[in-house]
């Protein structure tokens, strides 16, 4: 063994943050985020680190808790998806202002492409806006590495400080040797100063003044300044590259012979951009590319525009993630040479995908389809949006939405005199989210529709992650748990009740009671609750499966083929009927109550077929 | 074959499957038992939505590398766990490349690739062990390959499933039975 361990970028970022006595780390699930979290987890465990960690309700809570550990003058550090960062701007933008005492990392992991977010949108603007200084790295490696050096720079300058990786980064995985982790000896201390900590809006324009001030100072950091990556003979161009790109651009910039004929520089800390390096860049070349995901952060900053090439001139498309066949191309025309024939990579394509074999969001979709046929179906972020499938999901917004949606679409038709059923689906994790402030909202207003909370106990889609309903913390130790329908009837709403989705016939008559309430009494409630079948089998699998078997009554129709999706239903066209695979039925037995012509029988197992 | 001496290498595998089939796992053994031989790695995984029974792509760079991205036409060989992705991934090989797919037979393909074929899917139910197509596959390439081309062999692919479950047990019994099992077929 070499001492060295593969260690994805995520885990590289947990540990970094153990190494440097992080005290107080918090965060709200997200792809490609999640993993910082259950990696720091891991890494206290390991080595007995006296820290708190947890799973936040959102974003701007996890934000709010570890900043104010950082101006009790503890390190602390806040990880989320830059959707959540949105989430989380009100805290950061005034906490910039404030400043910190302790060393306060914003961890905003970004997703160019997208793979699994709603936007592309780049962390580091929302740095430029709150003016905190954003560093960017290119390997899990580095991402490690700045974890310390983002510390320093806060403590240094008493400014939060964002890391911003991208998917490439969090999910790339890398060989690295840990550090040793350092007992954490601070104690927390909180120096009251309301001049600074509530400030009024006279104070707020000193403060801003400092910030000011900081960011200029910042600009000239020595830690944190670009490199030069090739030998530094004097070249007419010059490439800029930060994060992932930079990588790109160094691999193919060696194996083309590029690196000698141009210049390379690595950005680590794209905003503010060093001041000296932005001088010293036009004086030593002629032309200048920047590559950098997503927005023009860096290039925004050099200030010679005619002689920089970037989005802002059209080298460098403005969407999609920046693969290295892009950045050879983009490459090859700036250094005059023509570029060069590559097979088209593929992306993503192929299959779709689809909520998992036995998968109880699958059933309360179908059930929602019989239920309330031609309604308006709003949904939300979660594996259920994956009813996309199944015609269930008609909207999918932001965290939240599902239930804000809901009461305007009745808002909107009602308005007209065009009443419809509105069924929206939200699941617990992100109703405890954001779905309590719009549920409340929608009592208030009198809106008439019917939630169904997905209640699977977990955030199944990032890693199966506690809810507040849990009741375990991040590191599996008993918390509160609490009370979904509590929650629900202190909003005001009348009609609350339970059902297990899997029942598809009583679920569906569930579900046509609550449409006659929302119809004439205003917002009802369905709590859809069954365990996640895959949380499940992790936790504990199965001892014996029901065997689900197709009859000669098949008739071919494809109903369960298409209405229900099952991955594990696979239509035969030799035969013309379906067949169950073996490899993914999990027995379920729910497509059992789907077969038009009763043709799908669980056998050995009793009328649940659990 | 013998492997190639550690400063030579520099090999580049792209890992397809469909979500649930262990891509990710799949590929994390590999870098572990690269890491073993003291060589640098840097890999790339699918996380999220796409995990859901969609497609799963794993690169893996194995010597001096910057990026952990495979270019197209830049891969020296794709080990495909369903059939499909051995055409959706095709693009990623290079002219002389390496195929090995679980399929019954061996899939069309470009001139100059050598595709190397088994059902996995049936091996792995035939022997109780139904999720185990991943390993089978894997035990089935490193035999049929040889340690020249990819940089390790079976043996280092061992021990990268020893070191993960140190006390035994019957978890890594199954691992183990699963190369095998493709071993044995790839011999």
């Amino acid at each position: 063994m070499t001492g060295r361990i593969l260690m994805l970028g995520n885990e590289a970022i947990g540990r970094g943050l153990v190494e440097n006595g992080c005290a107080v780390a918090a965060s709200y699930p997200g792809t490609p985020a999640s993993e910082i979290l259950s990696s720091v987890d891991r890494w206290r465990k390991a080595f007995g680190a006296t820290m708190h960690v947890e799973w936040a309700v959102n974003e701007k809570v996890a934000l709010e808790i570890a900043y104010t550990a950082a101006i009790s003058g503890l390190r602390a550090a806040a990880s989320m998806k830059q959707v959540g960062l949105s989430v989380a701007s009100d805290p950061l933008m005034s906490g910039a202002y404030l400043g910190v005492t302790g060393g306060f990392l914003v961890i905003s992991a970004d997703d160019p492409g997208p793979h699994s977010s709603q936007t592309e949108q780049d962390s580091r603007m929302l740095a430029m806006t709150a003016k905190v200084p954003v560093l960017d790295p290119a390997s899990p490696g580095q991402a490690r590495e700045l974890t310390g050096i983002g510390f320093e720079l806060s403590e240094r300058f008493g400014v939060p400080v964002m890391l911003r990786p991208t998917t490439r980064v969090c999910h790339s995985s890398q060989d690295l040797a840990p550090a040793p982790v350092r007992p954490n000896a601070r104690k927390a201390r909180f120096a009251k100063d309301p001049a600074r900590w509530a400030a009024t809006p006279a104070f707020r324009r000193r403060l801003h003044d400092r910030l000011a001030e900081k960011i200029a100072a910042i600009a000239a950091y020595g830690p944190t300044a670009p490199v030069r990556l090739d030998a530094g003979a004097g070249t007419p161009r010059a490439v800029v590259a930060s994060g992932v790109a930079c990588a790109h651009a160094r691999e193919i910039m060696e194996e083309s012979g590029l690196i000698g004929e141009i210049a390379l520089y690595h950005v680590v800390q794209p905003y503010p951009l060093h001041t000296e390096f932005i001088e010293r860049l036009f004086e030593v070349h002629d032309e200048i590319l920047v590559l950098e995901e997503s927005s023009p952060v860096i290039e925004m900053q050099a200030a010679d525009r005619r002689r920089v090439r970037g989005r802002l001139t059209g080298a460098v498309p403005w969407t999609g993630e920046l693969l290295p066949e892009a950045i050879d191309r983009i490459l090859a025309r700036f250094a005059g040479r023509s570029p060069r024939e590559t097979p088209v990579a593929p992306e993503g394509g192929g299959r779709r995908p689809t909520l998992c074999p036995g998968c109880s969001h699958r059933s309360a979709f179908y059930a929602i389809r019989r239920a309330a046929p031609g309604g308006i179906y709003p949904s939300d972020i979660g594996c259920y949006t994956l009813g996309l499938n199944l015609g269930a999901v008609d909207t999918v917004l932001c965290m939240g939405a599902a239930v804000s949606q809901a009461a305007g679409f009745d808002i909107a038709h009602r308005l007209c005199g065009r009443p419809v059923d509105i069924v929206a689906t939200i699941g617990d994790s992100t109703f405890y989210h954001a779905g309590i402030p719009p549920l409340i909202d929608a009592v208030v207003q009198g809106a008439r529709f019917v939630l169904v909370i997905l209640d699977n106990g977990t955030t199944a889609m990032t890693g199966f992650q506690p809810t507040p309903g849990s009741g375990r913390g991040a590191g599996g130790e008993r918390t509160a748990a609490v009370d979904m329908e509590a929650i629900v009837r202190a909003c005001g709403v009348g009609f609350c009740r339970i059902g297990d989705p899997d029942r598809i016939p009583e679920f569906v008559a569930l579900l046509r009671e609550a449409l006659a309430h929302a119809r004439e009494r205003g917002v009802a409630v369905v709590i859809a609750r069954r365990p996640c079948a895959v949380a499940e089998r992790r936790a504990a699998p199965p001892a014996r499966r029901t065997r689900v078997v197709v009859e000669e009554e098949c008739t071919g129709c494809r109903h369960c083929v298409e209405e229900f999706e099952c991955p594990a239903l696979a239509f035969d066209e030799d035969s013309g009927r379906v067949r169950v695979d073996e490899l993914l039925c999990t027995g379920c037995g729910v497509c059992v109550h789907v077969c038009p012509a009763g043709a799908i029988r669980a056998e050995g197992a009793g009328e649940d077929a659990e | 074959m013998t492997a190639p001496a550690a400063h030579d290498v520099r090999a580049q595998i792209v890992l397809g499957g469909v979500g649930g089939q262990g891509i990710v796992f799949l590929s994390r053994l590999l870098a572990e038992a690269a890491i073993a031989r003291g060589l640098p790695v840097l890999a790339s995984e699918t996380h999220g939505m796409a995990q859901r029974g969609g497609i799963v792509v794993s690169h893996l760079k194995v010597g001096p590398f910057q990026s952990p991205v495979v270019r197209a036409g830049r891969a020296d060989g794709l080990l495909a766990l369903s059939e499909e992705c051995a055409a959706l991934h095709e693009p990623f090989l290079s002219e002389r490349a390496w195929l090995v797919v679980n399929a019954r037979r061996a899939p069309a393909s470009r001139a100059g690739i050598r595709v190397h074929a088994l059902d996995a899917d049936a091996l792995a139910l035939a022997s109780g062990t139904p999720r185990a197509v991943n390993l089978i596959l894997l035990g089935f390439a490193l035999a049929r390959l040889g340690e020249g081309a990819l940089f390790c062999g079976a043996g280092a692919v061992r021990e990268a499933l020893r070191r993960r479950h140190p006390s035994g047990g019957p978890v890594l019994q199954a691992a183990l039975s699963a190369l095998e099992l493709g071993i044995a077929r790839g011999t």
